[in-house]
C-alpha cells in the first residue's frame, strides 16, 4: 500500500457480490501480529461512541493507545444525550426482517446517497452490536419473558430498535465507557480529559500526530503517533441553536479538512421533527424530545374553524393529523426529513399553533386511553419529565408543543471502506465522516454506526493500514509538530489581541440566524447566494471586532468558543456552496427549485449521483465528485404514502 | 410556547469566583436585570458572562454541556442546594420561573475534598474516573459475545438494574453529604452489576476495589443521612448503598 494521499477518492471497497464484501475484505486485509501491536502509538479523538468504543477495543487489542475528550470526563460525550435507540437486524419480533431488509431501508432511508458497501457492512456487525452491549451490562428494556423489547423508528415498518426507556444513547455510552475506563486501569489506554485537539500533524503527507490545548491550564502540546483516529462528531452546532450539546463543535474535523483532508457533503443536514419550540432571544439550545414518541404520540393542527382554541376542547373532527392523512402507510412514522418539512409546510400556511404559531402538536390523548397512563409512562416517563421542566406544560393532559431543530449532519470528513479519510493515517468514525447516512439519516441509526466504526471496523482496518505502511519513526521534536504549536498559539494569539466589541456569541448568533434562514430546512438559489455573500463578511468582522477576554493559561470558555466559532465561519460558507452546487433535492437537502407537485423532494439521479468531496486549497475550495454505483438497490423515487 | 408565561425579572447573584486551584476565592455581587422567567438557571448565566464580556470583566466560568439533564457536567450548589431548588434535576434543567423577581441567588461549586477546584464554579471529578476505572465494567474484550436472548433476564431485576444504571455521575450525592460520601455514585454503580447476571461473576472483586478506591480517593463515610437521594437529579435510591454494604461485608469476609 502505498502513503500517497486518496484525492482520486477510491472507495476501496472490494468488487463483487455484496453479502460477501466484508468477510472477503477482513480476509484480504493485512493484519499485525499480537506481539507488534503494542510498538504502535493510536491517537484517538473523542470518546462518544465511535471513539469510546474505538479507543477501548484498540485497546483491548494490544495498541498503545492515547485517548482525548474536551469534556472532564471520557462518559460525557453527546452520544449520552442520544433517547430513543438502537437498530439492528435481529428479527426478534419475527416481523420478516433481515439485514438486508435493514440495509435497503438505510439506503432508501437516505434518499440513495449513501455507499452500498458501507452500508451493507453497517446492517451486518449490527447484531454484533447488540450481543456486545449486552454481554457488557448494558440494560435493554426487556419483556417479562426476559428477553429483549423492540420499538418501531421513522422509516421502517418493522421493529428493529432495541431501547432502555428514554436513555439509550446514555447506557451504550456508559458500556463502552466501562469498556474503555478497564482498558485504562489495564495501562493500553491513557486519557487525556479536557483536551481539546487544534491540529492535525501531517509529515510529508500522513497523518503523525495532533496538537492540543489543554483546557484546564491553556497549555498547546502535541502528540506523535502511528495513526490518528478522529471521532468528534458532527456540525449541527453551526446552527448556534440546535439539538447538539454546547461543547459539540466542529475544529477538529476542520483543521484537518484545513490540512488536506475532502469534506464531503457538507450540505446534507438532518433538521430533527420533534423538538421543544424556541421560547425567546436568550435560547441557548433546543431540546430532542425523542423519535420514539411518534410510535404513539399524533402529529396535528388545528382545522381553519379551531385555530387559537384550547387544544384540549378541539374536538377530533376540527384536527388535521396531517402525517397520517397524507402518507397512509407510514402514517406517524415517516423519515425525519419529511416529517419536519410538513411541520414547515404547515407554519408556512400560517397553521402553527402557540403563542409564537412556529409549532405544531404531538399528542398522546389516544394513546393514554388505549395503553392507560401507567403504560405510557413507563415508554416514556423520562420524556415527558423533560418536556415538562422545560415548558412548564404536563404532557398528560395537554399536547407538546413540537418544531423541527438541527439535530445531526450526515455529511462529513470523507472516507473509504476503511473509514481512511484523503490523508493517509486519518481515520474518521460516526457522525465526523459522511459514509453511512446518504442525505438523510434514519432513527435509532447514529448509535448503530458510531458503535459499528468503533467496535467492529476500525479496529480491523487500522490493522491493515498499520500492516501495509512502512512508517519512519517520528516524536514531537519534528519540525512538523513545532511548527503546528507554533501555529495554534499564533492564531489564539490574535483572538486575544483583537479586543473588539463584540462577544463570540454574538458572532455565532448572527451565523446561526444566516444558516438557519438561508441553509436551513428548505434552501434555493436566491437563499444560497445571500448566504456566500453574508457569511464571508461576518467572518472578517469576526477577525477585527470579536472581544476575547481574560488570559490564556486557565480555564478559559471564551477562547474555547472563539476557535470554534471561527471555524464554523468557514464551514457555514462551504455548507452554502455545497448546497448551491447540488442542483438537486434529496433527503435533508432541500432546494425549492427541484420538488414534485405534491412538495416533495426531486432527485435527479442523472447528475448527482455522487458524493460531492471538497478539498481546501490557497483559491478555496474545490469540488470533486466520487459516483455512487447501485448494484443491488434500484434507483426509485422515494415514497411513504 | 414558553413566552406565553413570560415575565421580567431581576435577580441579585453572589457567586464564588475563584482564579485557580489553591488561590484564595470569594463571593462577588452581580446584579442581573431584564431576565426572562422562561429562561433556565445556565442561560441566566449566559446573560450575566456576556454582559460582563461587554463590561471588560473575567466571565464567571462553570461546567456546562448538553443542557437536558444527561451528560452530568453541570455542578452548581444553588441557594445551598446541589442543582438547586427543584427536585430530580440538573441545575441545566432549572428554570429562572423558580425563582421570584428581586431574589437573591446564592451561586457555589460543588465542594469536596475529592472534587478540587480547578476554577469558580468548575470542579475536578477524575476521582469518580478513577473509582470506575477500578472496577465499574463486566470484564468482556470486543467480540465473540453470545447472541443477545440466550441470557434471558427477569424484567424485575433487569429495572432495578436500569433504575442504578441511570445515574448520570454529576457528584450531586457528594456535594449535598455532609461527610462528602460517595456512597450513592459507588453504590449505583456495583448495584446496575449486581442484579445482571454479567455482572455477578467479578461481584465481590468490584465491590472490594471500587469501595476501596473511594476511600483513597477521600470521600467519606456514609452515616445515613440520605441527604444524597434527596439531591440525585435521578432519584437513585439510598437502598444501593445497603446492598453495596451488605456486599462488601460478605466480599470481605470470603476474601480471608
Amino acid at each position: 500500500m502505498s502513503i500517497k494521499p486518496n484525492t482520486e477518492l477510491k472507495s476501496n471497497a472490494p468488487s463483487g457480490d455484496l453479502q460477501t464484501k466484508w468477510q472477503r475484505h477482513r480476509f484480504e486485509m493485512k493484519r499485525v501480529n499480537p506481539a507488534n501491536k503494542r510498538k504502535f502509538n493510536v491517537i484517538v479523538v473523542g470518546t462518544g461512541l465511535a471513539g469510546g468504543a474505538a479507543a477501548a477495543t484498540l485497546g483491548e487489542l494490544g495498541y498503545n493507545v492515547k485517548s482525548f475528550c474536551v469534556q472532564d470526563s471520557a462518559r460525557r460525550a453527546h452520544s449520552i444525550a442520544a433517547q430513543g435507540g438502537i437498530n439492528a437486524a435481529k428479527n426478534y419480533p419475527n416481523d420478516g426482517d433481515s439485514v438486508y431488509n435493514l440495509f435497503y431501508d438505510t439506503i432508501k432511508g437516505g434518499d440513495y446517497r449513501s455507499r452500498e458497501s458501507n452500508v451493507h457492512r453497517l446492517a451486518e456487525v449490527s447484531n454484533n452490536i447488540i450481543d456486545q452491549c449486552v454481554a457488557q451490562g448494558v440494560p435493554f428494556a426487556r419483556e417479562y419473558g426476559g428477553l429483549l423489547d423492540n420499538r418501531s423508528f421513522g422509516g421502517a415498518q418493522v421493529s428493529r430498535t432495541f431501547y432502555a426507556r428514554g436513555q439509550t444513547g446514555q447506557q451504550l455510552l456508559l458500556g463502552a465507557y466501562s469498556a474503555l475506563m478497564r482498558q485504562v486501569n489495564k495501562g493500553t489506554v491513557k486519557m487525556y480529559t479536557r483536551y481539546e485537539m487544534l491540529d492535525l500533524v501531517t509529515v510529508d503527507g500522513v497523518a503523525r500526530g495532533i496538537t492540543t490545548r489543554n483546557l484546564v491550564n491553556g497549555e498547546v502540546e502535541s502528540f506523535a503517533a502511528d495513526a490518528v483516529v478522529l471521532a468528534t462528531g458532527g456540525y449541527g452546532n453551526l446552527f448556534f441553536l440546535s439539538t447538539n450539546a454546547m461543547g459539540s463543535n466542529a475544529t477538529a474535523a476542520w483543521r484537518c479538512h484545513k490540512k488536506g483532508a475532502f469534506f464531503a457533503n457538507p450540505c446534507y443536514t438532518q433538521i430533527h421533527p420533534t423538538c421543544i419550540p424556541v421560547s425567546g432571544d436568550y435560547q441557548s439550545k433546543l431540546t430532542l424530545m425523542s423519535e420514539s414518541l411518534r410510535n404513539d404520540g399524533r402529529v396535528w393542527v388545528p382545522k381553519e374553524s379551531s385555530k387559537g382554541k384550547n387544544p384540549v376542547d378541539i374536538p377530533e373532527s376540527e384536527r388535521d393529523y396531517y402525517l397520517e392523512r397524507i402518507y397512509p402507510s407510514f402514517g406517524n412514522l415517516v423519515p425525519r426529513d419529511v416529517a419536519s418539512r410538513q411541520a414547515k409546510f404547515r407554519v408556512d400556511e400560517n397553521n402553527g399553533v402557540g403563542a409564537t404559531g412556529v409549532a405544531v402538536y404531538l399528542d398522546f390523548k389516544e394513546a393514554i386511553g388505549r395503553l392507560g397512563k401507567d403504560a405510557v409512562s413507563a415508554k416514556y416517563g423520562n420524556l415527558f419529565q423533560m418536556y415538562e421542566k422545560i415548558s412548564g406544560e404536563n404532557p398528560y393532559e395537554t399536547p407538546m408543543k413540537i418544531f423541527p431543530a438541527v439535530h445531526y449532519t450526515m455529511g462529513g470528513l470523507w472516507v473509504d471502506y476503511n473509514l481512511q479519510s484523503t490523508i493517509p493515517g486519518l481515520h474518521v468514525l460516526g457522525e465526523a465522516n459522511f459514509s453511512d447516512h446518504g442525505a438523510n439519516r434514519l432513527g435509532a441509526s447514529a448509535l448503530m454506526q458510531g458503535l459499528a466504526d468503533g467496535y467492529f471496523v476500525i479496529p480491523y482496518t487500522l490493522g491493515h493500514y498499520l500492516g501495509s505502511t512502512a512508517l519512519a519513526p517520528v516524536d514531537e521534536n519534528h519540525d512538523a509538530f513545532k511548527a503546528s504549536v507554533m501555529a495554534v498559539k499564533a492564531q489564539e494569539e490574535k483572538l486575544f489581541n483583537i479586543k473588539g466589541e463584540k462577544t463570540v456569541d454574538d458572532f455565532h448568533r448572527q451565523l446561526g440566524k444566516i444558516m438557519w434562514e438561508n441553509v436551513g430546512m428548505s434552501r434555493s438559489k436566491e437563499t444560497l447566494t445571500k448566504a456566500i455573500e453574508e457569511i464571508p463578511k461576518l467572518k472578517e468582522e469576526f477577525w477585527q471586532n470579536v472581544r476575547v477576554p481574560d488570559d490564556r493559561n486557565v480555564k478559559n470558555a471564551e477562547i474555547e468558543k472563539a476557535g470554534r466559532v471561527a471555524d464554523f465561519l468557514e464551514l457555514g460558507e462551504l455548507m452554502a456552496r455545497d448546497a448551491l452546487e447540488r442542483e438537486e433535492s434529496c433527503g435533508g437537502h432541500f432546494r425549492e427549485e427541484h420538488q414534485t407537485p405534491e412538495n416533495e423532494a426531486k432527485r435527479d439521479d442523472e447528475n448527482f449521483c455522487h458524493v460531492g468531496a471538497w478539498e481546501h486549497n490557497s483559491a478555496g475550495w474545490t469540488r470533486h465528485q466520487e459516483e455512487l454505483e447501485f448494484e443491488n438497490v434500484k434507483l426509485v423515487t422515494r415514497s411513504y404514502k | 410556547m414558553g413566552n406565553d408565561n413570560s415575565t421580567e425579572m431581576t435577580i441579585h447573584l453572589k457567586i464564588w469566583k475563584q482564579d485557580g486551584p489553591g488561590k484564595k476565592g470569594e463571593f462577588i455581587s452581580h446584579e442581573a436585570k431584564g431576565l426572562s422567567s422562561e429562561m433556565s438557571f445556565l442561560e441566566m448565566l449566559d446573560v450575566v458572562n456576556e454582559d460582563l464580556v461587554r463590561l471588560n470583566q473575567r466571565p464567571i466560568e462553570f461546567d456546562h454541556d448538553c443542557r437536558e439533564g444527561i451528560c452530568g457536567t453541570c455542578s452548581m450548589v444553588i441557594n445551598g442546594e446541589a442543582h438547586g431548588p427543584d427536585k430530580e434535576i440538573t441545575t441545566c434543567q432549572l428554570h429562572m420561573r423558580k425563582f421570584k423577581d428581586g431574589d437573591t441567588i446564592t451561586v457555589e461549586p460543588f465542594r469536596a475534598k475529592a472534587f478540587p477546584i480547578i476554577r469558580d464554579l468548575v470542579v475536578d471529578r477524575s476521582s469518580f474516573d478513577r473509582v470506575i476505572e477500578s472496577g465499574g465494567y463486566v470484564s468482556v474484550n470486543t467480540g465473540g459475545a453470545q447472541d443477545a436472548n440466550s441470557l434471558p433476564i427477569n424484567k424485575p431485576d433487569s429495572d432495578l438494574a436500569f433504575e442504578a444504571a441511570t445515574c448520570i455521575g454529576c457528584g450531586a450525592c457528594v456535594a449535598s453529604c455532609k461527610n462528602a460520601s460517595a456512597s450513592l455514585f459507588v453504590s449505583a454503580k456495583l448495584a446496575h452489576l449486581s442484579f445482571l447476571p454479567q455482572g455477578k461473576i467479578e461481584q465481590d472483586a468490584r465491590t472490594l476495589a471500587m469501595v476501596r478506591q473511594m476511600d483513597t480517593e477521600g470521600f467519606g463515610a456514609c452515616t445515613n443521612t440520605e441527604a444524597c437521594e434527596a439531591a440525585c437529579p435521578k432519584g437513585i435510591s439510598v437502598e444501593n448503598i445497603s446492598r453495596m454494604n451488605r456486599q462488601f461485608l460478605k466480599a470481605s469476609i470470603k476474601e480471608r
